[in-house]
């Protein structure tokens, strides 16, 4: 491909370019897991329990056996060689959190319907399917614990007899005099918000495919993580960590879902060693929504104290999270991180969070987009609104009031996290110019004359994630068992061409165009000739992954040290080469040139042809190559604001409601690529409204998922959303050198409480005056019924 | 999402099907289209043994004009009902029908037979008081709307019957309203009415037809608010008081997105509005 001048000009930062992906996905050239074959390998199939807690008395595979093509089947006792259970990352000091062993199949008792009993292997996929239900399990049903509430109290039937209790961890985050606050107040209101169970749900579930030969073992996994799938798998399979190669291949979603260490690559990988054959396993959408970690389902009660003028006093959320049957990668942490942010984009003297996590026989939960964030930032702005209606002041009014001030900034809040950068302010009056409130009000009236209820409803949000920083978030601090720093690997070949290796796993999020962007501004090259590599633990960089908005404002940034480092290199080779100060060269239009003499310069491709082919032209001493490592481990977190609104229409006969606009604002920093920017943000709302109207993960009282398919798991589509409106402001961040923040969850962290709140202003002329998700129609026209009566 | 192992044939002949499906004994289904039988077997809720595709019998589709009739082939996909506007309230409904790919492959046929009280053509088909011929082994036989829908599921068709054609009367000079309340719009109707009106010289109601989706095991006419419109003047306040009566005497099943009373209330509604589009 041809360098061509205006595309070294080194202005791609901030351009919409279109996705340097899009071609190889829109056109079936991507490669997934299940598109991969390998001669000679064995379908898996996996036996899974039709209960929700039950001992397991008997497993006869001997019919599935009994069939030509089954090659064996495996149940838990004969994985007794695994030298460790499923991990649980987090280690809090001082925290006692009830940890049962967790292994990839159940051993002795089944905790969840779906939790996996036998695996079944064979030469055909459909075959195995077929014998799995050949293996007869004999259960004996336990007690079933579904209701969290319930099952902290005393006498309560047990998910985990050895601990005495359904009680996970309590877990507290609090700053600032929570007493003298709420003594303060001349107002506390106090909520009940529920934050039910969802599903990441990704279009393409999991798929595992594990080949262990000569010792060594390469596992190509649908993954968000591969890093720690290595870590782990080494561990757990007794396999030193350099013979083992994680692969994320083309990741068709993630959403979270597969920010894990799943039973199923452990099982798969085993199977493969044993069998000495490549082991396939292929998530069907059924299984995926029975045993893929959900997310949310928090019950918190909430209290907001104010004085008369709306000034905040003090925020309590007491939280009963639902861990699920297991604790898996980062399940109990997940409320904790919405703890870092109780208290949005307020000042707010005290504020304190209190988290009990508690078992139910019901799949974990663990980290779905926002993890954690979307629940704090819908408690904080839910109760902003019925503050507001409790004070009769304005909403809005009450949140500018309250404001954390852009002089402030970095401005540290009661619970000591350091907010980085702000404009409250400067978001919310974009959002009101956009969206016209006046008009909207003036259509109320008419609309409600022919039976239709107009809300508009609002969310000033921020938020906490480029996750890094290792010092809060490691041992030392939060407690998680590792760090979270990232590394890359900025290679220039002999030709000029850039390969950028990145230890993050981006699996839909088009990062493979914004570093490309990044690196070409930096090097002076074409985007074009800057190739993204990512997601192969076998080549290039060491990373934690893509996950909690961390792969620009970390990842990223990795990527333009190394680059930095390179043009430090290629400055001083081209120095020498031109008989100058390496501090005189400049890299402008795509040559480096000493200042006031363009004329004279050379390319990167010049520089890199140098380094590689003409090494003794080097400065004395330099090592051929221009090939650069970083590791970066961020000082801080970085907080992505803005301010949504939603508008919907509800019918009051009904109760249903349509989104009929959805205004968003929101601030990452300098936009990178605006058009990605709004794809992220768009997904975000779309997931989130999602939550508000139509997802919902449910159980019978019997632990029986009654939502197993596309069917019952309501996602919204096209024709249930807007076409959202969405512009930015940039505030930089002084956290990293492209002063970037993330903005893959603040949509799905944002909305939520946006639809909540118009929805309830819809209400309040028919007397609704609080609502929990998720708004279905009935429950919503239950609430205008019973409304209307009171 | 993986059915479990079966057999499948796609025979040139109408009598070579039947056949097909005769010797295939009771596990063996007719294969129309397929958008309610296949996801039923990819969850393993239903496991036929044998399909016997009906894509290649010639003669099975298509839209003609007849007599005062349509006929419909049974092969008919949603799709082609949905372009076909000179169909009235059929072909608004078949454009309501779950998502775009669903109508390019499901047919009106296969949708009748499978008798599910949540689809929408059904409705149609009951509303219209239309007729069908059943072709078995000893020949066609013509079967009423109002005698095909027996229970949940459950049809007058004989196993080794397969639809060959509906008719639809053309009803001239009737309006119609179709309203399908939904949680998503490709979701299956918590209620759907479809109305038929007919007004008469003086502004009262001839004639009137409700038929209703997903109010019972089967698909049901609302013959209460029938009664309590014929005759009426068709005006807010007759229609208001005669869909009062659309439930009257339903027993429908409560699902996860609509408890009974909630339905009960929907299909109140759900008639004004239709008896509303029909008198415009």
């Amino acid at each position: 491909m041809t360098l061509m001048d205006d595309r070294t000009s080194g202005n791609h930062v901030g351009r919409s370019l279109r996705r340097k992906e899009d071609p190889r996905l829109i056109t079936g050239q991507a490669t997934y897991v299940d598109d991969i074959n390998i001669t000679g390998l064995l379908h898996a199939a996996i036996v899974r329990s039709p209960e929700a807690h039950a001992k397991i008395l008997s497993i006869d595979a001997s019919a599935a056996m009994a069939r030509d093509d089954v090659h064996a089947v495996y149940t838990g006792e004969d994985m007794a060689d695994l030298l460790a259970p499923l991990p649980m990352a987090w280690a809090p000091d001082g925290v006692e959190v009830h940890n049962p062993e967790h292994w990839p199949l159940a051993r002795g008792e089944v905790k969840h319907v779906g939790d996996p009993v036998a695996i079944v292997l064979g030469t055909d996929r459909y075959a195995v399917i077929d014998a799995a239900e050949d293996v007869l399990v004999e259960y004996e049903p336990l007690p079933v614990v579904t209701d969290i509430e319930q099952a902290l109290e005393p006498g309560h039937a047990l998910v985990h007899e050895q601990f005495g209790t359904n009680e996970v961890h309590k877990w507290s985050l609090g700053g600032g005099d929570m007493e003298a606050g709420f003594a303060a107040a001349d107002v506390i209101i106090e909520r009940r918000v529920v934050n039910h169970r969802v599903s990441g749900a990704p279009i393409e579930p999991r798929g595992v495919l594990a080949d262990y030969k000569a010792g060594a073992i390469t596992v190509h996994t649908s993954t968000q993580v591969p890093h720690f799938v290595r870590l782990f798998m080494g561990l757990m399979l007794g396999i030193s960590e350099e013979r083992v190669r994680i692969i994320a291949p083309e990741v068709g979603g993630g959403f979270g879902a597969k920010l894990q260490v799943t039973g199923e690559e452990m099982l798969c990988a085993w199977a493969s060693r044993k069998t000495r054959k490549p082991v396939k396993w292929i998530e069907t959408r059924s299984e995926h929504m029975a045993t893929c970690h959900h997310g949310r389902d928090q019950i918190a009660t909430v209290r907001l104290g104010a004085k008369r003028d709306g000034t905040l006093t003090a925020m309590h959320a007491d939280i009963v999270a639902d861990m699920g049957a297991y604790l898996m990668l980062l399940t109990p942490t997940i409320p904790s991180l919405g703890a870092f942010v109780m208290g949005g984009v307020y000042k707010i003297p005290a504020i304190t969070t209190d988290i009990t996590g508690v078992f139910t026989n019901k799949c974990a939960t663990d980290a779905i987009r926002g993890a954690g964030r979307p629940e704090a930032t819908h408690m904080v702005e839910v109760c902003m609104d019925q503050l507001a209606d409790e004070l009769g002041m304005d909403r809005l009014e009450l949140r500018r009031k309250n404001f954390i001030p852009k002089e402030a900034f970095p401005y540290e809040t009661a619970l000591g996290i350091v907010y980085d950068s702000g404009d409250y302010h400067a978001a919310l009056d974009l959002l009101m110019e956009k969206l016209d409130l006046p008009a909207l009000e003036r259509e109320k009236e008419e609309l409600a004359a022919k039976g239709i209820r107009r809300g508009i409803g609002f969310s000033t949000y921020t938020e906490i994630c480029g996750l890094a920083p290792s010092r809060v978030t490691g041992p030392a601090g939060f407690g998680l068992q590792t760090g979270l720093w990232e590394s890359a690997i900025v290679r220039v070949t002999v030709t000029g061409a850039v390969t950028v290796y990145t230890g993050t796993s981006p699996h839909g999020q088009g990062h493979e165009t914004t570093m490309a962007q990044v690196v070409a501004d930096k090097l002076g090259v074409d985007p074009q000739n800057v190739e993204i590599m990512h997601g192969d633990t076998g080549t290039g960089a060491m990373g934690l992954g893509t996950y909690g908005s961390r792969t620009t404002a970390v990842g990223t940034e990795s990527v333009a040290r190394a680059s930095d480092k390179v043009v430090e290199k290629a400055k001083a080779i081209v120095a020498h080469a031109l008989e100058a100060a390496p501090e005189d060269i400049e890299l402008r239009d795509g040559k480096f040139s000493v200042q006031g003499s363009p004329d004279k310069g050379m390319t990167l491709a010049e520089v890199s042809g140098m380094a590689h082919v003409r090494p003794e032209l080097l400065p004395e001493g330099m090592a051929p190559g221009l090939d650069e490592t970083s590791f970066y481990d961020p000082n801080n977190f970085v907080f992505p604001f803005g301010a949504h609104a939603c508008v919907v229409d509800v019918e009051e006969d009904t109760g249903k409601v349509k989104v009929v606009r959805y205004v968003a604002i929101d601030d990452c920093g300098p936009a990178i690529n605006p058009t990605i920017i709004d794809g992220q943000v768009h997904g975000g709302i779309a997931q989130a409204i999602g939550q508000a109207l139509y997802e919902h993960v449910m159980y019978d009282e019997d632990g029986q998922l009654v939502t197993g398919t596309f069917v019952d798991y309501a996602l919204p589509t096209a024709a249930e959303l807007p076409s959202f409106e969405t512009d930015r402001t940039e505030t930089p961040s002084p956290v990293n050198s492209l002063g970037v923040k993330g903005i893959g969850e603040a949509g799905t962290i944002a909305a939520s409480p946006a639809v909540l709140n118009a929805v309830v202003d819809a209400l309040r002329p028919l007397g609704v005056t609080y609502l929990n998700m998720p708004l279905s129609s009935e429950s919503v026209w239950n609430a205008i019924t019973e409304g209307s009566r009171a | 999402m993986i059915p479990a192992e079966f057999d499948y044939v796609a025979p040139d002949t109408l009598q070579e099907a039947i056949a097909a499906r005769t010797a295939g004994g009771e596990d063996a289904k007719f294969l129309a289209g397929g958008h309610s039988l296949l996801p039923l077997m990819k969850l393993r809720l239903a496991a036929p043994t044998l399909l016997v595709d009906l894509r290649k019998v010639p003669g099975l589709s298509g839209v003609t004009r007849e007599n005062g009739h349509w006929r419909i082939g049974a092969m008919t996909r949603h799709a082609v009902l949905q372009d076909s506007h000179e169909l009235g309230a059929i072909s608004t409904v078949a454009a309501g029908i779950a998502d775009q790919q669903i109508r390019n492959r499901g047919t009106i046929g296969g949708s009748l037979a499978h008798g599910d009280p949540a689809s929408d053509l059904t409705t149609a088909f009951l509303a219209y008081e239309g007729t069908l011929t059943a072709t078995g082994p000893d020949g066609p036989r013509e079967v009423a709307a109002t005698e095909f829908f027996q229970d949940y599921l459950t049809t007058a068709l004989a196993e080794d019957e397969v639809i060959t054609e509906v008719r639809m009367p053309r009803l001239e000079g009737y309006g119609y309203g179709y309203e399908k309340f939904t949680r998503r719009a490709e979701d299956w109707a918590m209620v759907g009415v479809v109305a038929l009106v007919k007004q008469a010289d003086d502004g009262t109601c001839e004639d009137v037809r409700i038929a209703m989706t997903n109010m019972g095991s089967t698909p049901l006419r609302a013959r209460a608010a029938e009664d309590a419109l014929r005759g009426r003047p068709l005006d807010a306040g007759s229609i208001a008081e005669a869909a009062g009566h659309a439930a009257d005497g339903t027993d429908p099943p409560a699902d996860r997105n609509a408890s009974e009373a909630y339905k009960r209330h929907l299909a109140q509604v759900m008639t004004r509005r239709a008896l509303t589009s029909a008198t415009k």
